[in-house]
């Protein structure tokens, strides 16, 4: 169909959708480039299917467009455009079989000689010979495979995946991820993908954008945001952070200079948001390191003495809660390579942190401390 | 608190109990449950089923004051079928009709009530049943003014001269089909509705996803998964408008009657009970005849 036309990147314009009074997307602007996989990551609510769906011409957006390339696609009729979605839901028609629910689109599009594609498609999700079964004798994980491949075989500019591997077991999920990132690579689709999982959205995507509240708070490559994420719901959506509330008080050099609880720490200006003012001085959990007394810590750290209070063993590490002495409780990840000291509850330690590793973040003045005592799950476990 | 009990497990379905502890009395509830229905519908339905098909096979020369003798007269078949062909053409004809137009009607009006009506659904429906508050016959009979000479209805067909000036709908086939069209419409339509109300409207934005215009997607998505609806809500008007006999008595002529109407002449007025038996056991396998055909080409497993 329209897969003649110039392909291009897909971007969005002060997109806003509103249900009455509620803003559900608010002036969303975002450029997807061409053949990029981009995932959209955000808690419950905050507006990714309203904005897939406003790509996929199933919402009217209130305000602004959908441009593909340079063309305005947002009053386009979803069968017009060049876009496919793998739903939410799967949505898969439940009075045809699963060769014929594959088969949908390229008919659809007059494509008489699909079997040899179709075949392809179901070999690709690993349902070789599922053809003539019906929707509803499959189970959730084979029928949101199905959904993925009624999607993937039209080979759209624009793939929408909205949470496409939830309904997976892990290693199911470890390998359509691979599949996934494979065919987008060799086909060289734009993918939007919308999923819960932080460690999947981290490793598939060239970029990711996190969402809150109908509005992107940040956007980068994975490594950039978990680095150096630019709001503390950033921080502790994408993994989680120790956010130590304190003020900028000065400059020494290419430092900026916070006080925090009685304490003083320094970040480097540019690993800083802001450069005055209430602030966040930020460190993620695998940054912190344990020592027995301030006298171990290496030149050049910085560092804060507490009680363990818990020591949760997880395998590859050991995640440990260390109460300051204002009462705030900091995560440590240890890794257990064997070569590093346990500490027990009840015990006094030291944690101690490069500098370079820290990041600051501008912060409300009635903002306290933002840990999450929250160690028995692994980093980027799935919500 | 049944709730609470169940909530461990996580599923909603009660533990049916091991194989074993079944009581002879368990596996006879569905049988006892099953008895009233099946005597009502043996003495109401089977006995005067089979006294029917007797009667159809009297001798023909008998009649209510000789008395009538079971002589196995197969010929009654044929001679009722050579009388009273054109009223049994005439039946399924009208019936025919009055399905296509009903159809035509009732499938965007179930739609619409199903899929579009939000809060208006009940109060719609409640439009599409109330008529079922009168009976029948009244209803029939505000069809007769509707129609008649002198009415408005006719009035403006003979003002846009789509009827000429001394040109009639009573007495006509055309009042005979409007009348069973009426009269049967809700039996197509709340099947219908009950169809398309289940209709995910989620799948129809997964058809347009995929390349199906909205034409398509009807054809495609929407007319196939209403088909149970469709299937049942057409025999349920087909079926008691091809044996109707009111609508023709009602707003018809002689000339417009169905095979209802020479039954009930067979019965009540000419008392030739062997010829009405005949006729109405040629007039249910014909029906049996269409269905199984139907749903031959039809065919739906949730149907059959
Ligand atoms: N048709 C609608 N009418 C009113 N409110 C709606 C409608 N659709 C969505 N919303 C609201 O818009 C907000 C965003 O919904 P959306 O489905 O985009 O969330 P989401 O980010 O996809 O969440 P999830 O991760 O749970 O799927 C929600 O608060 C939801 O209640
Ligand atoms: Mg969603």
């Amino acid at each position: 169909m329209a897969r003649d036309t110039p392909a291009g990147d897909l971007r969005l314009a002060n997109l806003t959708k509103t249900f009455g009074a509620f803003t559900a997307v608010d002036s969303l602007n975002l450029t997807i480039p061409q053949g990029s996989f981009f995932a959209l990551l955000g808690a419950s609510g905050c507006g990714k299917t309203t904005t897939l769906r406003m790509v996929a011409g199933l919402e009217r957006p209130t305000s602004g467009q959908v441009l593909l390339g340079d063309r305005d696609i947002a009053r386009l009729r979803p069968h017009k455009r060049p876009v496919n979605t793998v739903f939410q839901s799967y949505a898969l028609f439940p009075h045809l079989d699963i060769f014929e629910n594959v088969a949908f689109g390229p008919r659809r599009r007059g494509i008489r000689a699909v079997d040899e594609q179709v075949r392809q498609m179901l070999s690709l999700v690993q349902l070789d010979g599922y053809g003539r079964r019906r929707p509803a004798q499959l189970s959730g994980g084979q029928q949101q495979r199905v959904a993925l491949a009624r999607a993937l075989i039209n080979q759209p500019q624009v793939l929408l995946l909205d949470e496409p591997l939830g309904a997976l077991d892990l290693k199911l999920r470890r390998q359509m991820q691979i599949e996934l990132k494979r065919i987008q690579t060799e086909v060289g689709i734009t993918f939007v993908h919308v999923t819960h999982d932080q460690e999947e959205a981290m490793t598939m995507a060239d970029t990711v954008a996190v969402m809150n509240a109908g509005r992107i708070e940040q956007l980068g490559p994975p490594a950039e945001i978990y680095e150096f994420p630019a709001t503390a719901f950033v921080a502790n959506f994408l993994g989680q952070s120790n956010l130590i509330a304190g003020d900028v008080f000065g400059r020494s050099g290419s430092d900026l200079l916070v006080t925090a609880h009685g304490a003083r720490f320094s970040v480097p200006a540019g690993r800083s948001r802001t450069d005055h003012g209430p602030v966040f001085v930020g460190v993620r959990p695998e940054k912190l390191h344990l020592a027995d007394t301030a006298v171990q810590v290496p030149a050049g750290r910085q560092h804060l003495e507490g009680t363990v209070t818990d020591a949760s063993y997880v395998g590859v590490s050991t995640q440990y809660l260390l109460r300051t002495g204002w009462g705030s409780e900091l995560s440590v990840f240890v890794a257990n390579s064997g070569a590093q000291q346990r500490f027990a509850v009840g015990d006094r330690a030291v944690a101690y942190w490069d500098p370079r590793h820290a990041f600051l973040l501008g912060r409300r003045a009635d903002e306290e401390d933002r840990t999450i005592p929250v160690l028995d799950e692994p980093i980027g476990a799935s919500s | 608190m049944s709730a609470l009990a169940h909530a461990p497990t996580g599923s909603g379905q009660p533990a049916s109990p091991p194989p074993a502890a079944r009581s002879g009395r368990h596996r006879l509830l569905p049988y006892l449950l099953l008895l009233p229905g099946a005597a009502w519908l043996f003495l109401f339905f089977v006995v005067p089923l089979v006294q029917l098909a007797a009667a159809s096979l009297y001798d023909p020369s008998g009649s209510l004051s000789t008395g009538y003798t079971l002589t196995w007269a197969v010929g009654n078949y044929p001679t009722a079928l050579q009388a009273y062909w054109p009223q049994f053409g005439r039946s399924f004809l009208f019936a025919g009709i009055a399905l296509v137009l009903a159809l035509l009607m009732g499938y965007p009006l179930a739609y619409a009530i199903a899929q579009k009506a939000g809060r208006w659904k009940n109060l719609l429906l409640v439009c599409v049943i109330a008529p079922m508050f009168t009976s029948f016959l009244v209803r029939t009979l505000a069809w007769k003014t509707i129609l008649s000479d002198n009415g408005w209805l006719v009035g403006l067909l003979r003002d846009v001269h789509l009827l000429g000036p001394d040109g009639r709908l009573l007495a006509t086939p055309i009042a005979v089909v409007l009348g069973l069209t009426y009269n049967f419409l809700p039996f197509l339509v709340l099947p219908l509705y009950a169809s398309l109300e289940r209709l995910d409207h989620r799948l129809l934005e997964a058809a347009s996803d995929l390349y199906a215009s909205p034409l398509r997607t009807f054809r495609r998505v929407t007319l196939p998964l209403s088909m149970p609806g469709l299937i049942a809500g057409t025999l349920l008007f087909f079926i008691p408008a091809t044996g109707d006999y009111i609508n023709a008595e009602l707003l018809g002529t002689p000339n417009e009657y169905m095979i209802g109407n020479v039954i009930d002449s067979a019965f009540l007025v000419r008392l030739d009970y062997p010829q009405g038996a005949a006729l109405s056991f040629l007039l249910m396998s014909a029906i049996l005849a269409v269905v199984f055909g139907y749903l031959r080409r039809a065919g739906t497993e949730e149907v059959l």
